[in-house]
């Protein structure tokens, strides 16, 4: 009996071993535990001709294995290091029997090499190989990732490096790719089906009575009832949570601590991607400061946090410096703090850094829902994080407009909230479709882009805010945009509709069109609760933060619930191009349209 | 089972009260001056700025604001000392031409006016101020002058660039398989509110409650069941509703169709016109018309409530009410109010999907539908406990 128990026992722990190495196996060398670092003589995948192959692969985290589409068998998928100045070939074959393409993300291409089916081209049919062939122009950390229905969620997506011509801006010792991503064994038409049926279904962490009884929901009895009232639920911070995620750095589970190599004293370029479908993180690694030096693959003015946010599809690269001869841990901590993703950096391997635990869920403000409300919102939001390099000289205030604040005197709490209209009409533009799919309409939405992101208003640490960025190179189009245009970001939560004006896509849209080498100031406003990733293909936008002349460019944008952001697009690539919200779901649901940009290549316009 | 109800009863009197309570606080909200609702048409970005230098970009509208004084803007209280306030603007160091709203907007640190925020912290960041220029939008402008269109250049060339490229019937299917992955989704649920024992005065009996639908987000077909019966098999009514259903606010369906009922006495068939939908404090009601084949008129109306106690463990308040237009005695109804039931149900969702659930329902039959129910001998009040389950897939 005792002799069974131990075979079996020691059974179990070969399978575990074995099923261990099958796991490492399954992962392209930069993103295997244990990494070294990324050389560029150790990538295969160089160019100039590179070949994909897209099929099912088994993918185990956390002890259960499940079903993943994959690029070359392994999740994530192959590191592609490119050089800017080349031309690059890429053969991807489908072995699916479904439809496949591959977008490359944030990458300035022709549109028909831009990889989304039914704007750029057919896509992948099943065992047929397209190949993508285009000039590398630019330089940077992007992504690639499948556009075709929801393969990116079960794992269809990669990091691309691309180096630059002349010498790096950026001075660093060794680099590591870091893929930030959401795993869950439920498939992903299945969580959005739970999403259209029960639109709370993933979050757990809701407002209850033991919460109001013993205080730690940190809202109060009014506060609820003013939130109950207006069907809107204050912790409605992610739609699909760590109740059903895992949270996975470079294709590894906290438990399995993917582990990053260094030297005290290095330099080391981490090179950040949130491939996921539905999660945004906060990113820290306790202990060690990180200087940002790109943004999207665009390098900025070095700037210093000890966090920053990353919405879905963002890329950051940030220098550490790690000096003492220990592991650190880095967290990237799912925004409504239901799960954690954990990796380490440390000088050896098998180390482990303390691990933090997981902070409080935040709770949402009216602020967040595009009110500017003195006792509600602004209260919490501390902006000492945006203190840093300020200009306070030769400024007038008198003159000076106090959005919100005879409301903030007037109504302090959840008072004086009933006479705004949480959906007026009014203030939305005159072509907007006030219909089912919008439950509110921000009545006084605010620019965030200085303000710390949701839930890190009161670290007490430096925080990352949109106003930091800078771009290290001047713009390189000078001229004051000839039109503006104003576009909100719709939803219903309530029925999981999501739409841009009002409308879904499936609704047959009017795509939005831009002539060539027009410059427009394009404003986006978010009416919904949540974060929304906006993302324009084939372009880079400058965002209008106060950098003039230097304004960051970026080819996904967080815009921050009840926000609003600007920026600055030279329509300067012809040809049609997909816009919409980079969270996979929202996207589906509808989140999506086509820009159009002529004339094209030898139209006489 | 006198246990249960004794215990539970607090409970839904605690549950009620706060209903209450709400109501009349939301009466109070509405009194509030009207005037907070619209902050953004007496407040300029632009007012009373100097823009020396600064041309502004070929935008279609002049700002309408510009040089207006703004009557009514107060400064924050003295106590709160500013070290910037009063600066020269023309003095600060202006950034280029092409950005016409750079340095002028402060609105986005609408935390300098408020008073309790510690001096030196928020409202002194000037990095947003001095140069992120807070564009207006929609809210910014009652009038809501139409953007300007695109250049006529914009509309050159194919409308479909990929056309060019690929064969066009690939490209018109993909485009179709595109619409449909972007908003057109199908779902559908079954939905077992109720299924449960119940027990109380006479025999042991049944019940279900169950509803499911599939469509789109906007048009769905939706189904309807219910019925009780005796386990001992005395009594059973049953009805089951096929309905249009369509979505007409963000939180509300309307619905109508038909619906078949079976009763001991006799079976009916109704057209049904309801509406179904979320109510402000996360209501569910229910509302429901019904013309039979008989031309009776009748009305049901259900409310339930989902007060979490805790992430999984939740109290639910449920009311029903049926109503007649005129008395059928046949099926022992009486016009006017002829019944309601009162319940409240315990659940513990195990998953999302599956929740078993304890819970008390008191039922009571009212005039003329009282009387023709005693006639028949049997008990117009009842308060029972119930065991069951609730489950949706």
């Amino acid at each position: 009996m005792r002799k069974a128990l131990d075979r079996r026992s020691l059974l179990k722990a070969a399978g575990a071993g074995a099923g261990w190495l099958a796991f490492e196996s399954m992962l392209p060398a930069w993103a295997q535990t244990g990494s070294p670092g990324i050389a560029p003589a150790m990538t295969t995948l160089a160019g100039p001709d590179v070949a994909l192959s897209i099929g099912h692969s088994p993918f185990t985290v956390g002890g259960r294995t499940g079903h993943a589409v994959t690029i070359n068998g392994t999740l994530p998928a192959p590191l592609l290091r490119l050089r800017e100045g080349q031309n690059v070939r890429l053969a991807v074959t489908n072995t699916l029997d479904a439809d496949t393409s591959i977008h490359w993300h944030g990458i300035l291409l022709p549109f028909q090499m831009d990889g989304v089916p039914g704007i750029s081209f057919p896509g992948i049919r099943p065992r047929e190989t397209f190949v993508y062939e285009f000039p590398i122009i630019q330089a940077g950390t992007f992504w690639y990732h499948s556009h075709s229905g929801l393969q990116e969620a079960l794992g269809h997506y990669g990091p691309i490096i691309i180096d630059p011509a002349s010498p790096d801006p950026v001075d660093y010792d060794r680099e590591h790719v870091l893929v930030l991503s959401d795993w869950s064994f439920m498939h992903p038409h299945q969580i959005l089906a739970r999403l259209k049926q029960s639109p709370g279904y993933f979050n757990y962490q809701r407002t209850t009575v033991a919460g109001l009884v013993s205080g730690e929901d940190r809202m109060s009895a009014a506060d609820r009832r003013m939130w109950a009232e207006m069907r809107m639920d204050p912790r409605d911070v992610l739609d699909v949570s760590g109740s059903t995620y895992t949270y996975l750095i470079n294709g590894h589970g906290p438990d399995e601590n993917w582990t990053g190599l260094f030297r005290p004293g290095e330099r080391v370029r981490l090179r950040i991607i949130n491939a996921s479908a539905m999660s945004i993180f906060n990113v820290r690694i306790p202990g060690l400061a990180m200087t940002v030096v790109q943004a999207d693959g665009e390098n900025v003015r070095p700037v210093e946090v000890d966090e920053f946010q990353i919405s879905v599809a963002e890329t950051y690269d940030v220098i550490v410096t790690p000096t003492e001869d220990r592991a650190y841990t880095i967290v990237s901590e799912a925004i409504d703090r239901s799960g954690m993703g954990r990796a380490t950096l440390a000088p050896r391997l098998g180390m482990s850094g303390e691990i933090p635990p997981l902070r409080e869920v935040p709770n949402l403000t009216m602020r967040d829902m595009g009110m500017d409300m003195g006792g509600m919102g602004a209260m919490n939001h501390d902006m000492s994080g945006a203190m840093a390099g300020m200009d306070h000289s030769g400024m007038d205030m008198s003159g000076m407009q106090m959005g919100g604040m005879q409301m903030g005197a007037a109504g302090h709490s959840a008072s004086g909230h009933s006479a705004m209209n949480m959906r007026d009409p009014e203030n939305a533009p005159p072509d907007m479709a006030v219909g089912v799919g919008v439950q509110t309409i921000s009545p006084m939405p605010q620019n965030r882009m200085g303000e710390r992101p949701l839930g890190l208003e009161n670290v007490d640490h430096r925080v990352l805010v949109y106003t930091d960025l800078v771009a290290l190179a001047p713009n390189r189009d000078r001229r004051a945009p000839s039109r503006t245009m104003e576009i909100h970001l719709t939803g219903n939560m309530e029925r999981f509709m999501w739409g841009f004006d009002g409308r879904r896509f499936s609704e047959l849209v009017e795509p939005i069109r831009f002539e060539r080498n027009e410059r427009v100031r394009v404003t986006l406003v978010n009416d919904t609760m949540m974060s929304h990733p906006i993302h324009l293909h084939g372009h880079f936008f400058e965002l209008v933060n106060g950098h003039h002349g230097h304004q960051p460019l970026k080819h996904t944008v967080n815009v921050a619930p009840g926000g609003k952001v600007t920026f600055d697009l030279t329509a300067d690539n012809p040809g049609d191009w997909a816009f919409h919200c980079h969270l996979l779901l929202h996207m589906h649901a509808g989140m999506f349209n086509v820009v159009t940009i002529r004339p094209l290549d030898g139209d006489v316009s | 089972m006198k246990f249960f109800a004794a215990t539970l009863t607090p409970i839904v009197l605690a549950v009620a009260s706060p209903a209450l309570a709400q109501t009349s606080d939301h009466a109070a909200h509405q009194q509030t001056p009207p005037t907070t609702a619209q902050p953004a048409q007496t407040a300029d970005p632009h007012a009373g700025h100097a823009t020396p230098g600064a041309s502004e970009p070929q935008t279609v509208q002049p700002d309408p604001h510009a040089g207006h004084n703004m009557p009514g803007m107060t400064m924050p209280p003295a106590t709160q000392v500013d070290p910037h306030a009063h600066h020269d603007m023309q003095s600060m160091p202006q950034p280029t031409a092409s950005d016409p709203h750079a340095g002028h907007d402060m609105s986005t640190m609408p935390e300098m006016a408020w008073p309790q925020t510690p001096p030196g912290d928020a409202g002194h960041d000037m990095a947003g101020m001095t140069m992120m220029p807070n564009m207006e939008t929609s809210a910014d402008n009652a009038g809501r002058p139409p953007e300007p269109p695109p250049p006529a250049a914009a509309n050159a060339g194919p409308a479909h660039a990929a056309d060019l490229y690929f064969d066009s019937e690939q490209m018109a299917a993909a485009r179709a398989q595109l619409l449909a992955e972007n908003g057109d989704i199908r779902t559908s649920v079954v939905i077992l509110d109720r299924l449960e024992a119940t027990f109380g005065e006479g025999a042991d009996a049944y019940v279900w409650d169950a509803q499911g639908w599939y469509g789109g987000d906007i048009h769905r077909f939706w189904w309807k069941s219910e019925g009780e019966g005796a386990f001992n098999g005395e009594t059973e009514t049953a009805e089951i509703e096929a309905l249009y259903s369509r979505a007409f606010t963000p939180y509300f369906d309307f619905q109508a169709g038909v619906r078949q009922r079976y009763t001991p006495e006799a079976d009916r068939t109704d057209l049904v016109v309801g509406v179904q939908g979320l109510a402000p404090y996360w209501f569910e009601v229910d509302v429901a018309a019904f013309l039979s084949n008989e031309g009776e008129l009748s009305a049901r109306a259900e409310a339930e409530y989902d007060l979490r106690l805790t992430q999984r463990l939740i109290l639910q308040p449920r009311a029903e009410i049926n109503l007649s237009a005129e008395d059928v005695p046949e099926l022992a109804i009486g016009s006017g109010l002829t019944s309601a039931e009162l319940g409240v149900r315990l659940r513990y969702e195990i998953r999302r999907e599956f929740a078993p659930y304890v819970g008390v329902e008191w039922t009571s039959s009212f005039g003329d539908t009282r009387d023709f129910i005693k006639a028949r001998g049997e008990d117009p009040e009842d308060a029972r406990l119930v065991l069951g389950i609730r489950a949706w897939f």
